[in-house]
């Protein structure tokens, strides 16, 4: 399943900037499969330069964002007896998937402008504007929606899992969750020095449904009329097939 | 001793599947569960339909709930998971000439309206956010009344049987308010003159649970066709079958095209199972007492409603929940 076929992505380094990074992935797709049960993606690389090594130590941080889409979170409020969904907020934008690694913890790796410029930590990562006014406290839903989505393992805040060599080769693996969805993953690099971005870089992992996933995913958006009565001739030829079954038994 | 190999073997097979990893991705859900886990599922259930005569719908989705599948895709797939085990069914009870097809056509009639109404409800409640809350609903008064009937109706009988020999027949009413509606129709198998109204109006209602709770309504159609409808037992199931693959199926369709909530490699592995789990809990289901099958089944029922009824009034360990943009 795990395929750790190297993929040299970029050797073309811009003379201008004085440290680049050189990009391996150890695959840049990834196929939802009928057995597919979650993949774990090898990030790895050199920083190349044309000047020496400066004092300030080198820090890596690596993002992996899936496709954001629009979402409401809800809170559930004790009516009448029971609990039911009553506020809820929307928020314009979140990615499916997020992970940052980093080389050393956050705070040093990254100051807090530079977050705010690229949108690296988590909740930078989310856009909420227009949070109603009957809600009082906004934050709380974001931080909801953060808390549910690192406990199912799509939000990863990996500090220090970057691993840097000589401040020159890096590596780091990013295990991406069985429920995944569809679409382009956003991989980025970020080089910093004294928690200032000295030079990025950006790559696309492609995951998609392949084979029968695809198929039937396919089918059921654009054909529904067929898709339905597919699963309803299975339905009945497998309720044909049991009663045919139970009474050659029987008769045997 | 033939089939006690088969299952030993069976047994044997499902271990060594079990140690394997058998993931499969869900191409609607979108999750990935344990194929074993299903397949175990849908046998679990249908070795229970098998000993107890109950299509099994009712337990089998919040058991989805448990396992994470999405309530809606859960209620859109046990739909036509239905349609499979109540064709098998009716083709058993078509032999023995117990179907009456009138009064399920009459019944299909009201359910398909039902149907309707209920997808529409379960659109709007959605868009609502709280589909999830009116399924679960369901599910507790449902289950709650349901069990509780059968749990009090088996220990009288179980008490009858110890103070005499036999149980007497169930007393059938003379004249009730089904006899005094207007719209007379003749229904033969059961030997019936009566309304359409009020079979229309139990069509009607199971249509709408169909829909909304994603089962055959069979553990509600079938009281009330032997207490409401008085007709004769013997072709109460059959007739409930027939109608309820036609209202099922008619789901399945509304859900795939208006929701695309039905996962086929789901309802697959629930069918596999839940064909060879019939086979088996048919057999186990010969060798037991009727009334304690009966208790079994009732305190099953209550275990399972207690569970939802405690999710609803505990406060949830997390109170906030994502979902998808509401208004389409």
């Amino acid at each position: 399943m795990r395929v750790l076929v190297a993929i040299l992505l970029c050797l073309v380094a811009l003379p201008l900037r004085a440290e680049e990074v050189v990009l391996g992935l150890s695959q840049n797709r990834i196929s939802i499969t009928a057995n597919f049960d979650g993949s774990e993606i090898l990030i790895f690389g050199a920083v190349k330069r044309e000047t020496p090594l400066q004092d300030e130590p080198l820090e890596v941080i690596v993002t992996i964002a899936g496709p954001s889409q629009p979402l409401t979170v809800r809170r559930k409020d004790r009516r009448a007896g029971i609990w039911v969904n009553n506020a809820a907020m929307e928020i314009d934008s979140a990615p499916s998937f997020y992970a940052v690694a980093t080389s050393a913890p956050l705070h040093e790796a990254l100051t807090e402008t530079e977050d705010l410029r690229h949108r690296v930590t988590i909740p930078r990562a989310i856009r909420a504007v227009g949070a109603p006014l009957e809600i009082g406290n906004a934050a709380a839903f974001t931080e909801a929606l953060i808390r549910i989505r690192t406990k199912s393992g799509l939000y990863q805040t990996l500090e220090g899992a970057v691993e840097l060599r000589e401040q020159t080769l890096f590596s780091t693996g990013i295990s991406l969750p069985a429920n995944l969805t569809e679409g382009d993953y956003a991989t980025r690099i970020f080089l910093t020095r004294d928690g200032e971005v000295i030079s990025q870089y950006g790559t696309i992992i492609t995951v998609n449904k392949v084979g029968l996933e695809r198929f039937l995913y396919n089918l059921s958006r654009e054909q529904p009329l067929i898709y339905g009565l597919l699963s309803l001739a299975i339905a009945i030829l497998a309720g044909w097939g049991a009663s045919a079954a139970f009474t050659m038994l029987r008769q045997s | 001793m033939a089939p006690i190999r088969g299952q030993a073997v069976l047994a044997k097979r499902c271990a060594a599947a079990l140690t394997i990893d058998m993931y499969v991705y869900l191409p609607i859900a979108e999750v990935s569960v344990h194929a074993v886990l299903l397949l175990g599922l849908g046998g679990l259930v249908g070795v229970l339909s098998g000993m107890f005569g109950v299509g099994g719908g009712f337990l089998m989705t919040p058991l989805l709930f448990f396992i994470g599948i999405p309530p809606a895709v859960a209620v859109a797939t046990e739909a036509n998971q239905i349609v499979a085990s109540s064709f098998s069914g009716v083709l058993a009870h078509l032999r023995r000439k117990t179907v009456d097809f009138r009064m399920g056509t009459v019944l299909l009639v009201g359910g398909l309206v039902g149907a309707a109404l209920g997808v529409v409800l379960f659109n709007y409640l959605k868009s609502q956010g709280q589909v999830d809350l009116l399924v679960r609903l369901c599910y507790v008064v449902f289950l709650g009344v349901v069990g509780g009937l059968m749990f009090f109706e088996s220990l009288r009988a179980i008490r009858r049987s110890r103070a005499a020999g036999g149980t007497p027949p169930p007393r059938r009413r003379q004249r009730t308010l089904v006899h005094t509606l207007p719209f007379k129709m003749r229904f033969r198998t059961s030997g019936l003159y009566i309304s359409v109204i009020p079979p229309l109006v139990v069509g009607v209602a199971v249509g709408v649970l169909a829909a909304i709770m994603g089962v055959g309504g069979g553990f509600i159609m079938v009281p009330a066709m032997i207490y409401l409808l008085g007709m004769p037992t013997k072709v109460v199931v059959g007739t409930s079958l027939f109608q309820i693959i036609f209202v099922t199926a008619f789901t399945t369709l509304l859900h795939a095209t208006t929701n695309y909530t039905v996962d086929m490699v789901l309802a697959v592995l629930l069918l596999i199972g839940g064909v060879i789990g019939a086979q088996v809990g048919t057999r186990i289901g010969v060798k037991m007492k009727a009334e304690q099958l009966r208790i079994l089944l009732a305190l099953m029922v209550l275990v399972v409603c207690g569970k939802l009824a405690l999710d609803l009034l505990l406060q949830p360990a997390e109170l906030y929940s994502i979902g998808a943009v509401g208004a389409h």
